[in-house]
């Protein structure tokens, strides 16, 4: 029993690892020369270099008060110019990318696990399918906005805080990707095959089912990565992500409000970071989906 | 088709249960004492206990929620602490205006993203069709709010053609209403305007593929008719389905758009409350935005089930 398990597992990974590992390379040579890819994966490396090593090399505190520069236009001395305080844009701006980057990575981390796990359930396991749904279309029923401002009013305003209210606001729309392909998978003939031969439910899932569902997982994180930085500037531009003094690209925007005659950079330069953030990421899924899942690209 | 118009009603009827109750323990969720955030760090132990018994605190939960649920079904979602009126009537005040606001913005959403779905769909991979499909990822790339103050920045700074904010009530004066609601509800637009381009184009690439599409072609039938009578009515079928997602798009984008407009709205209501710890409106809006998008979700259902008969024949 155990040998013909272990036999059908070549079946469901689609042929022995030398073909799998050139159909891997083929699949990434295929997202290289994807345009859209190249432009977004540019534009990313562009904003994560920028938030990686410009703090390391410019050394520049973004919380430095200086009144003696105040409003001082970008220019040579000050690339991005400075606040109402004299702080330096560009250091602000970029430690703003990092927390960005990093809320949207945990965002991304939290649902590709617990989403994942909860989409593999309910579309497996048919008893708790009605249930996880029911509360699924219920917390999709909140505009995510929404949710999330309600979410982190109610938990207090923190970076941790903020990164658990987008990841329960986004869990639902994760969960509910999975458990679509887990369902169509469960009923495919190597899975009936793995069944009849014996393989445990976690094996099956683990072995035969996630692999192949993760295409879509994958390109729904991708867009999902855009929509949790877009939220979180959305939620600190309203007053409740990080606490000033952290800079994070809403907060710095809420704060140049008041200066938009004087200073336009300062709602300009990290809105339009947020912007080509943004962009890459959403043209990176596009090219993700195109490769991995063109089924998609017709339904969409 | 009644049967499906009931069938809809009854589905939703746990997800409506939920979501009250997912309103009720996210209030109760809140860590400390709600009491000492709402009477501030000054107050005595005597006002909080107040405060804690006036808002029903004090009582076991499953007293809480049956007051809950009995006070939802009199339509009443407690009192507003900062404003010092109902829930409901604060909320139905504020109403029209992000109504209007949000009937305008659909007007533009569906116009331009129709229209440039289908303009890109029928000049496929022509120089129309990338413009459309580039102009469609800025669309869903730029942030709503800073498009909305790049746009004070540019209209009413610098020309000064348009007002900051604010908000003229269109039955007073239409074109005050204009000046105030363009500059938002464009801002408020463009999401939805990028992504119903793209779902547009798609559902008519594929439309455009079938065979009663080639059929019509074939029989001699003008362009414009094939385009609009075949082609478009079947494209418009899984665009409905969206447009319940529009919608929620929309409302979503409308708390940030009123904010940064000072267009007082639901949608700032709400948030004003949130940065008040106003708890009772929280909650009592919260639950109100959701049910309304149920509703508009199962008009969406029952829309799409009367465009498509497949659809009504297997009883939904």
């Amino acid at each position: 029993m155990a040998e013909s398990a272990a036999s059908l597992e070549g079946v469901a990974s689609h042929g022995p690892p030398a073909a799998r590992a050139s159909r891997r390379w083929e699949t990434g040579g295929r997202l290289l020369r994807h345009r859209s890819f190249q432009i977004g994966l540019g534009l990313f490396l562009l904003v994560a270099l920028a938030a990686v090593f410009v703090p390391m090399l410019s050394g520049v505190d973004p919380n430095k008060l200086s009144m003696r520069t105040r409003f001082e236009p970008p220019g040579s001395e000050f690339l991005f110019g400075t606040d109402n305080f004299g702080r330096s844009q560009l250091s602000r701006v970029v430690h703003g990318a990092r927390l960005s980057l990093v809320i949207g990575s945990w965002v991304v981390i939290l649902n590709a696990v617990f989403g994942t796990l909860l989409g593999a359930l309910s579309g497996y396991f048919r008893r708790l399918d009605n249930p996880l749904m029911r509360l699924n279309d219920a917390l999709m029923a909140f505009p995510a906005i929404l949710l999330a401002l309600g979410v982190t009013a109610v938990l207090g305003r923190s970076i941790p805080n903020v990164i658990l209210a987008l990841a329960i606001v986004y869990l639902p729309r994760t969960a509910r990707i999975v458990r679509a392909s887990v369902l169509v998978l469960r009923q495919t003939e190597f899975v009936q095959a793995a069944i009849a031969a014996g393989a445990g439910h976690w094996r099956i899932l683990r072995r035969h089912i996630l692999p192949n569902a993760m295409a879509p997982v994958i390109v729904q994180l991708s867009f999902l990565f855009a929509y949790a930085v877009l939220t979180e500037a959305t939620l600190s531009f309203l007053g409740l992500g990080a606490e000033p003094p952290t800079p994070t690209w809403g907060n710095i925007m809420a704060e140049g409000r008041n200066y938009m005659r004087e200073a336009p950079w300062i709602i300009a330069i990290p809105g339009g970071a947020l912007a080509i953030t943004v962009l890459a990421l959403n043209l990176l899924g596009d090219g993700l989906r195109d490769v991995l899942d063109p089924r998609l690209k017709i339904q969409q | 088709m009644l049967r499906v118009i009931l069938h809809r009603i009854a589905g939703a009827v746990p997800v409506v249960l939920l979501v009250t109750l997912i309103t009720f323990g996210l209030m109760r969720l809140i860590p400390g004492d709600v009491s000492a955030a709402l009477g501030g760090v000054s107050s005595t132990p005597e006002q909080r206990e107040q405060i804690r018994h006036n808002l029903g605190l004090d009582r076991p939960y499953y007293v809480q929620l049956v007051r809950w649920y009995a006070d939802l079904a009199r339509g009443d979602l407690g009192r507003s602490i900062f404003l010092g009126k109902g829930v409901t009537e604060s909320t139905f005040e504020r109403l029209p205006v992000s109504l209007s606001l949000s009937a305008y913005s659909l007007i533009i959403t569906l116009l331009l993203g129709i229209v440039s779905g289908i303009l890109a769909a029928l000049r496929q991979n022509s120089w129309v069709d990338q413009a459309a499909m580039i102009f469609a990822m800025i669309g869903i790339s730029l942030p709503n709010f800073w498009l909305g103050l790049m746009m004070i920045v540019l209209f009413s700074v610098h020309l000064g053609w348009l007002p900051t904010g604010g908000y003229v009530p269109f039955q007073e004066d239409f074109l005050g209403w204009l000046r105030t609601t363009t500059m938002p509800a464009i801002s408020l637009a463009l999401l939805q305007v990028g992504l119903l381009a793209r779902i547009t184009r798609s559902t008519m690439l594929e439309v455009l593929r079938q065979d009663y599409v080639r059929t019509a072609r074939a029989k001699g039938l003008p362009n414009y008719l094939v385009v609009w009578k075949h082609a478009l009515a079947n494209a418009l079928i899984p665009i409905v389905t969206v447009v319940g997602i529009i919608v929620s798009l929309l409302i979503s984008g409308a708390v940030v758009t009123e904010t940064v407009f000072s267009i007082p709205g639901v949608g700032q209501l709400l948030t004003s409350a949130i940065l008040n710890r106003d708890y009772p409106m929280i909650q009592g809006g919260l639950l109100f935005v959701a049910l309304l998008l149920v509703g508009i979700n199962i008009l969406v259902d029952i829309a799409y089930a009367w465009l498509d008969p497949r659809v009504r024949y297997d009883g939904g």
